[in-house]
């Protein structure tokens, strides 16, 4: 196998994975808080995906514009999803939340399938065919913006968790939400703001993922089990360590994609979710428990 | 009956035991006593097998069940309680105890009719189908040692059946646990109800920061001036002597 | 305490088991045939998320396992049907066990148990659409061959009554499951897995006998589903679909009852026929429609349909 295609595999995989990366940062802070597995993350990904579709096929909006917007739009929904109907119905337990949030994505999957119909839909901007010639291959331009987004997009949760007044209390909440009880912090409304928060990350990783992506009801489907194999390889609840786990999760894709065929590509992740699970639940990089 | 020969254990790094020796007697009931924090619990969940030991070495029946799971340390007759009630909590309590009586008993009707006894024996008949998460604190208190009991075990260890009881109830389990030993069931209690381990205990172990500090008799574990000041803070024997002398 | 789903099960199944008296061949047949395939498996779910709490959300694993271990024996090996069906029910079983016995030892559960389930589903189906031996992405498609011998009626009742049987098989084991050593330990170990043990229980063995007893139901079901449509794929045997079926009948039925599963399956029949009624073909609102009685159930009624008491005598 020639070095050239090795390497090209290499770069179109860390490509891939600052995607990847950059979906799983919103459910990694949704899971080191609330210690909520969301089944309905890649639903609520495909959701905004459509959201962004239809700002850019109606009035014409670039998705990178429509982000502005979708953001604050998807946290009002994270909000709510969390506040009235995840956090109720889910009474607590880890498994029965679990359900809840597969219920969830049953609903926003199916009803995307009744009004939309099966079909992919894409969005045709110049910028979407762009691409920078790296010498061995040409990357696209807009995997180039994922992979600075999601760097900068961790970097921003980061210092919003860590630098801000909503953020000791979000760590507060997250590590004894009895104490922070006690001492006044509304729990039920900080654990829907952290969901409003992770929601509006999903949908600021759409925008930015549709000028090289396509839209339809399953596309979300695709990203859960990657999505989930990202956050637990990355130590639940880390952002650096979900940066990490993302590129290696692409390049992973990538070379079994390689190797074995593209049909068998998928294999990789759902093969190294499953290993490190059984494993290292506590994540690859030694990240917290 | 019970070896247990310079048990370590350290969490992290806490040191939860340091060279802990613990020998009962067959028939006997022995106490173990100490301080909050003392290692007692822990003790107790590495004996049953719930903690690995990072040193020692533990003989039950002329056994070696060092580093044996802990429902093979049950089966072979030595059965724990919890200090914090861990009852099936939608399960009736005639269902919870029978899980206990099934580890000897094959069919289900056996075991619900064992259940049934046992529960009589322990004053649990009146509440045989209420869930276990309905009962009052000394009704789980029962239902735990009645789950035990029913195990048919050769040895229990019982953390704390008491706590938490009022005088009345206290003194209402004491014959009970009396009656158990008499049933062959050799017993070792942490108990922090004195007036239970006046009573019951023939022997007591005293352990303070993982450390057996002492043994012996009720009587003269409460008169070891090095008791005494694990319990009362360092030099509280001498100021007692020199008060009863003054 | 008399619930609803004690009191409406019996009945129920009987009125089932004469229905092909009524309604010899056609739509109503068929549809009933599909709800008694749904209670199979979602009975199959409620033995291991019901009784013994663990949500599986992988039993798609079980059932392809099942569908496609019969087609590949009689279309690549030339096997009889029955030979071959039997060999698929054991295959899955054994595929119970050592998932089981793996995501077990290694201390899984909760939400982590119903990833690494899906996850291992997930491989089976992408592995079965890259194989041609398998069928690769067309399926595999079983020679017709009418005739008992080969499992393949021409009277569309029978297989609609071998399905009736296994439903009352299930309902049978589960009863038969609560009543024995094995059932309270199960209990046990769900309520409490450190008291379980302390009172001489294995949480691993008794939790992997449960895993290997839903599998070979589930498996059951698989092969059923083939043998009545005699076509199998890899969405339709290993797809996350058939997973979420799995879980709906028994939750919206009634977890660790004998009579949810049906009971669940028959709701969530008449409740996409209903749909279809009104929405006409409108793809996905049944689903959806599915997907909001999940969360109301989970919200309001954790005891499903079969946990409604009639009478309050506790």
């Amino acid at each position: 196998m020639s070095t050239a295609l090795l390497l090209s595999a290499l770069v179109g995989g860390l490509a891939n994975g600052a995607v990847y990366a950059l979906v799983a940062l919103g459910l990694t802070l949704i899971y080191g808080v609330l210690h909520i597995i969301n089944f309905a993350h890649g639903s609520l990904l495909m959701l905004a995906l459509y959201a962004s579709w239809i700002l850019w096929s109606a009035l014409g909006v670039s998705p990178y514009v429509a982000l502005v917007l979708l953001a604050p739009l998807f946290f009002a929904l994270g909000y709510a999803l969390q506040r009235w109907v995840i956090g109720p119905a889910g009474q607590g337990r880890d498994a029965n939340v679990l359900l809840v949030t597969l219920g969830v994505s049953i609903v926003i999957d199916n009803l995307a399938l009744a009004v939309f119909g099966p079909a992919t839909r894409t969005v045709d901007i110049p910028l979407a065919t762009s691409t920078i010639d790296l010498g061995v291959m040409y990357l696209p331009l807009p995997r180039l913006i994922a992979f600075v987004a999601a760097l900068l997009l961790s970097g921003g949760l980061w210092l919003l968790l860590n630098r801000t007044d909503l953020g000791r209390a979000i760590r507060a909440v997250a590590r004894e939400s009895d104490a922070a009880r006690l001492v006044g912090i509304r729990v039920a409304h900080i654990h829907a703001v952290t969901f409003g928060i992770g929601t509006a990350s999903v949908a600021a990783a759409a925008c930015l993922l549709l000028p090289s992506f396509y839209v339809s009801p399953d596309a979300g489907y695709a990203f859960v089990l990657v999505a989930f194999t990202v956050v637990v390889m990355g130590g639940m609840g880390s952002f650096p360590g979900a940066l990490l786990a993302g590129l290696v999760i692409g390049v992973i894709e990538s070379f079994s994609g390689l190797w074995f065929g593209p049909s068998l590509a998928p294999i990789g992740i759902y093969a190294a979710f499953a290993l490190v699970l059984l494993f290292r639940p506590t994540g690859l990089f030694g990240a917290r428990a | 009956m019970l070896d247990v020969v310079d048990l370590h254990r350290r969490f992290g790094g806490v040191t939860a035991l340091s060279g802990v020796s613990i020998a009962v007697r067959q028939g006997s009931i022995t106490a173990l006593i100490g301080p909050n924090g003392a290692g007692k619990t822990t003790a107790f969940a590495t004996i049953a097998g719930f903690h690995r030991p990072d040193r020692g070495q533990m003989r039950f029946l002329g056994r070696d069940i060092t580093g044996w799971r802990p429902e093979r340390i049950a089966r072979l007759g030595l059965v724990r309680t919890f200090q914090i009630v861990q009852p099936f909590g939608r399960l009736s309590v005639r269902d919870n105890i029978a899980v206990g009586a099934h580890l000897h008993l094959a069919r289900r009707a056996s075991a619900l009719t064992e259940a049934e006894a046992v529960a009589r024996r322990l004053g649990l008949a009146a509440d045989l189908d209420k869930p276990a998460d309905t009962l009052p604190i000394a009704g789980r208190k029962r239902l735990e040692l009645a789950r035990a009991l029913a195990t048919r075990p050769r040895m229990l260890l019982l953390d704390e059946v008491m706590a938490g009881l009022n005088p009345a109830e206290v003194a209402a389990l004491m014959p009970v646990i009396r009656e158990i030993r008499d049933g062959g069931v050799t017993l070792l209690m942490i108990e922090h109800v004195m007036q239970a381990v006046a009573e019951l205990a023939e022997r007591c172990i005293v352990l303070a920061e993982g450390r057996v500090i002492a043994t012996g008799t009720v009587a003269e574990v409460a008169r070891d001036p090095v008791v005494v000041d694990a319990y009362l803070g360092e030099g509280a024997a001498a100021r007692l002597a020199d008060h009863h002398a003054a | 305490m008399t619930r609803w789903g004690a009191r409406a099960g019996p009945p129920l199944l009987l009125m089932l088991g004469a229905l092909p008296f009524a309604f010899p061949s056609g739509f109503v047949l068929t549809t009933a045939t599909l709800l008694l395939l749904t209670a199979i498996l979602g009975q199959s779910w409620n033995i291991l998320g019901g009784y013994g709490g663990q949500s599986s959300f992988g039993h798609a694993l079980f059932y392809g396992t099942g569908a496609f271990t019969t087609a590949l024996l009689q279309v690549r090996f030339g096997w009889n049907a029955w030979v071959a069906a039997a060999a698929a029910i054991g295959a899955g079983t054994l595929v119970g066990a050592a998932a089981g016995a793996l995501v077990f030892r290694q201390g899984l559960r909760g939400s982590y148990f119903a990833l690494v389930t899906l996850a291992f589903a997930e491989i089976a189906r992408v592995l079965v659409a890259s194989f041609d031996i398998t069928g690769g992405g067309f399926g595999l498609l079983v020679p017709l061959h009418r005739g008992a011998a080969s499992f393949q009626f021409s009277d569309p009742r029978l297989p609609y009554w071998i399905a009736w049987t296994v439903v009352l098989a299930g309902v049978l084991l589960t009863i038969g499951i609560e009543r024995s050593r094995f059932g309270a330990r199960l209990a046990a170990v769900r309520e409490n897995e450190d008291a379980a043990r302390a009172l001489g229980i294995a949480p691993v063995q008794v939790k992997t006998v449960c895993t290997a007893i839903s599998a070979g139901l589930a498996a059951t079901a698989g092969v059923l589903y083939l043998q009545i449509f005699l076509f199998i794929d890899a969405a339709n045997g290993f797809g996350v679909g058939v997973s979420v079926q799995a879980l709906l009948a028994p939750i919206l039925g009634g977890l660790a009852t004998p009579w949810g599963a049906l009971l669940g399956a028959l709701a969530l029949r008449l409740m996409a026929e209903m749909v279809h009624a009104v929405a006409g073909g409108l793809a996905g609102i049944d689903l959806a429609l599915f997907g909001v009685i999940l969360i109301l159930i989970l919200r309001f009624a954790p005891g499903g349909i079969a946990g409604i008491r009639l009478r309050r005598d506790a």
